[in-house]
């Protein structure tokens, strides 16, 4: 099989599918040039995401990156969303084959990229090289492992 | 339920051809280069297979030369072709945009090696313009290669045209027919082909096995050193088990194309209406000029490989465009050289059907297509934003 059980298991049921009206911070990562765009959606109540959306384009491990990036933040304060990498997703899904881990970097981008919307309307400070600009066909920030 | 219907990808091997196949690996699995009796079986077993094929193209036996299949077979007549063009100081060749890899590639590598090359543009139906390809012809041009119908949107190509301007103007013509030979007829002679590459799993035969026909006096040079078997050209002992099916395959294939094209284009057109009406798709290629079992189409706002998979969860096994499929950033150069733009390539789904397939299957082909599409669209970002007039649809 191209991709382990929990890959396909978030792919087919994927969680936290769906938009946040009002959402405190948006994330678009991604260009649809490349095949994949990925955009979460935070409510933030304080300091902690209370809830989380999501909606992507893109392939079956887009999908599931998406979908376990959301579960693996709900719940979680602001900073240790921040911290999530996309190492972590890809232990989470038991592991992508190797030309897929880049959803896995989309999927950590996005909730950074809510992150640093949430920061914005809130007019709280933080460090701009920590964030990406989410053109992800020319990123080179990230190496795919 | 499992539905195949990739054919263009690889078919099912018939019955017949299995039972062919076997005496060829316990009982008369001698070597045809050798002079005993058990060698000889063989020898003449090969021969009777080489006869075959080529009556069924309108060849003569010593024409055809087997090979590991459709990519040897490409790769040895351009090869070929650019040596021999070399020698008289001919370096250029004259292709398409949507070729198989198979040709691409090799065309690349002489490119490197100091040729030029150049790729003729297809219209947005899928098909080159023999005229076209009449421009493109220089003085120092050495071989023209033209695929007989393309693999990924089934377009059938004018290779009688481009065959007889090429002969008019003393051009090499080599045609990459693997997705055609055992759908189409074929006829070596009224085709004006001088080199032609078929492979025998694209038409119920095994796998790992193909051919190449070179007219005669046709300089054909050998890819693969070492024995003297295929009279040279083609070193290495013959998978005979695999020719004598291939045989067998080609025969059993060109007695039924008419009656499969008459059962399969009423399929194939169902199935275009059906899955055109999702809204914003479109089929790609001439809806005419096509082979009879492919259909290829793009749908808006979705990815090609999560609707591949969420298919095959439906027990549909198709094949897509995607970059995604193949692991690089590039959707299908095919559905690029017709005009598409990167967006709506990524959303391509391929389904082949063959004789096999039944009205049933399509009917639940049409209404998977359209569940998975609209769940897709529905987590889909792009598609949000198309619905909302945030951007614009290309595919109205």
């Amino acid at each position: 099989m191209l991709y382990s059980e929990k890959v396909m298991d978030h792919f087919t049921n994927p969680r936290n599918v769906g938009e946040i009206e009002n959402a405190d911070g948006i994330g678009e990562v991604g260009n649809v040039k490349c095949g994949d765009i990925m955009k979460i959606y935070i409510k933030v109540d304080k300091g902690i995401i209370t809830d989380v959306k999501f909606k992507t384009f893109g392939c079956g491990s887009a999908i599931a990156s998406s979908s376990m990036a959301t579960e693996m933040i709900k719940g979680k304060s602001i900073e240790d969303a921040l911290e999530l990498t996309n190492k972590a997703v890809v232990e989470a899904l038991d592991g992508l084959p190797a030309h897929k881990v880049h959803c896995s970097v989309l999927a950590e981008e996005a909730v950074k990229a809510a992150v640093k919307d949430y920061y914005d309307k809130n007019g709280i400070e933080y460090d701009e090289t920590k964030f990406c600009d989410g053109d992800c066909c020319h990123c080179s920030k990230h190496s795919e492992e | 339920m499992r539905i195949y219907a990739d054919n263009a990808a690889t078919t099912k091997v018939s019955p017949k051809v299995i039972e062919v196949m076997l005496p060829y690996f316990d009982k008369v699995y001698g070597n045809p280069s050798s002079l005993h009796t058990r060698g000889q079986e063989a020898a003449e077993a090969l021969y009777e297979a080489r006869e075959k094929i080529a009556s069924l193209i309108g060849a003569e036996a010593r024409e055809i030369y087997f090979t590991s299949g459709g990519s040897e077979a490409d790769n040895q007549a351009i090869m070929s072709a650019a040596r021999a063009g070399a020698k008289k100081d001919k370096k250029h060749i004259v292709s398409t945009k949507f070729e198989h890899h198979a040709v691409l590639h090799t065309l690349k590598r002489l490119e490197r090696e100091g040729f030029e090359v150049t790729l003729v543009d297809v219209n947005e139906n899928g098909i080159v313009k023999a005229e076209d390809i009449e421009k493109a012809i220089k003085e120092d041009t050495c071989l023209v290669t033209v695929m007989f119908a393309n693999n990924e949107i089934g377009t059938i190509q004018p290779i009688a045209e481009i065959g007889a301007l090429c002969h008019e103007k003393g051009v090499l013509f080599h045609t990459d027919a693997v997705q055609a030979a055992g759908h189409l007829d074929l006829d070596v002679k009224a085709l004006s082909v001088d080199m032609l590459s078929a492979s025998a799993h694209k038409f119920h035969g095994p796998k790992g096995v193909g051919f190449l026909y070179c007219k005669r006096g046709v300089v054909l040079k050998p890819l693969i050193e070492g024995g003297a078997q295929e009279r040279g050209k083609r070193a290495g002992t013959e998978n005979i088990p695999s020719i004598m099916g291939m045989a067998v395959a080609l025969e059993e294939a060109t007695s039924k194309i008419k009656e499969n094209t008459e059962k399969l284009i009423p399929m194939r057109d169902k199935l275009i209406h059906g899955l055109e009406k999702i809204p914003h798709s479109r089929i790609n290629g001439d809806k005419e000029k096509r082979l009879p079992g492919n259909v290829n189409i793009c749908f808006e706002g979705i990815e090609g490989e999560s609707l591949l998979l969420l298919l095959d969860a439906k027990g549909i096994e198709a094949s897509s465009g995607s970059a995604c499929t193949s692991g690089s950033l590039d959707p299908s150069h095919v559905l690029l050289s017709i005009g598409l733009p990167h967006d709506v390539a990524h959303g391509s789904l391929r389904v082949t059907i063959s004789e096999e397939t039944t009205d049933e299957e399509i009917d639940y082909i049409i209404k998977s297509v359209g569940e998975v599409v609209e769940y897709l669209r529905g987590i889909s970002p792009v598609w949000e934003e198309l619905i909302k007039g945030k951007r614009e649809f290309i595919l109205k």
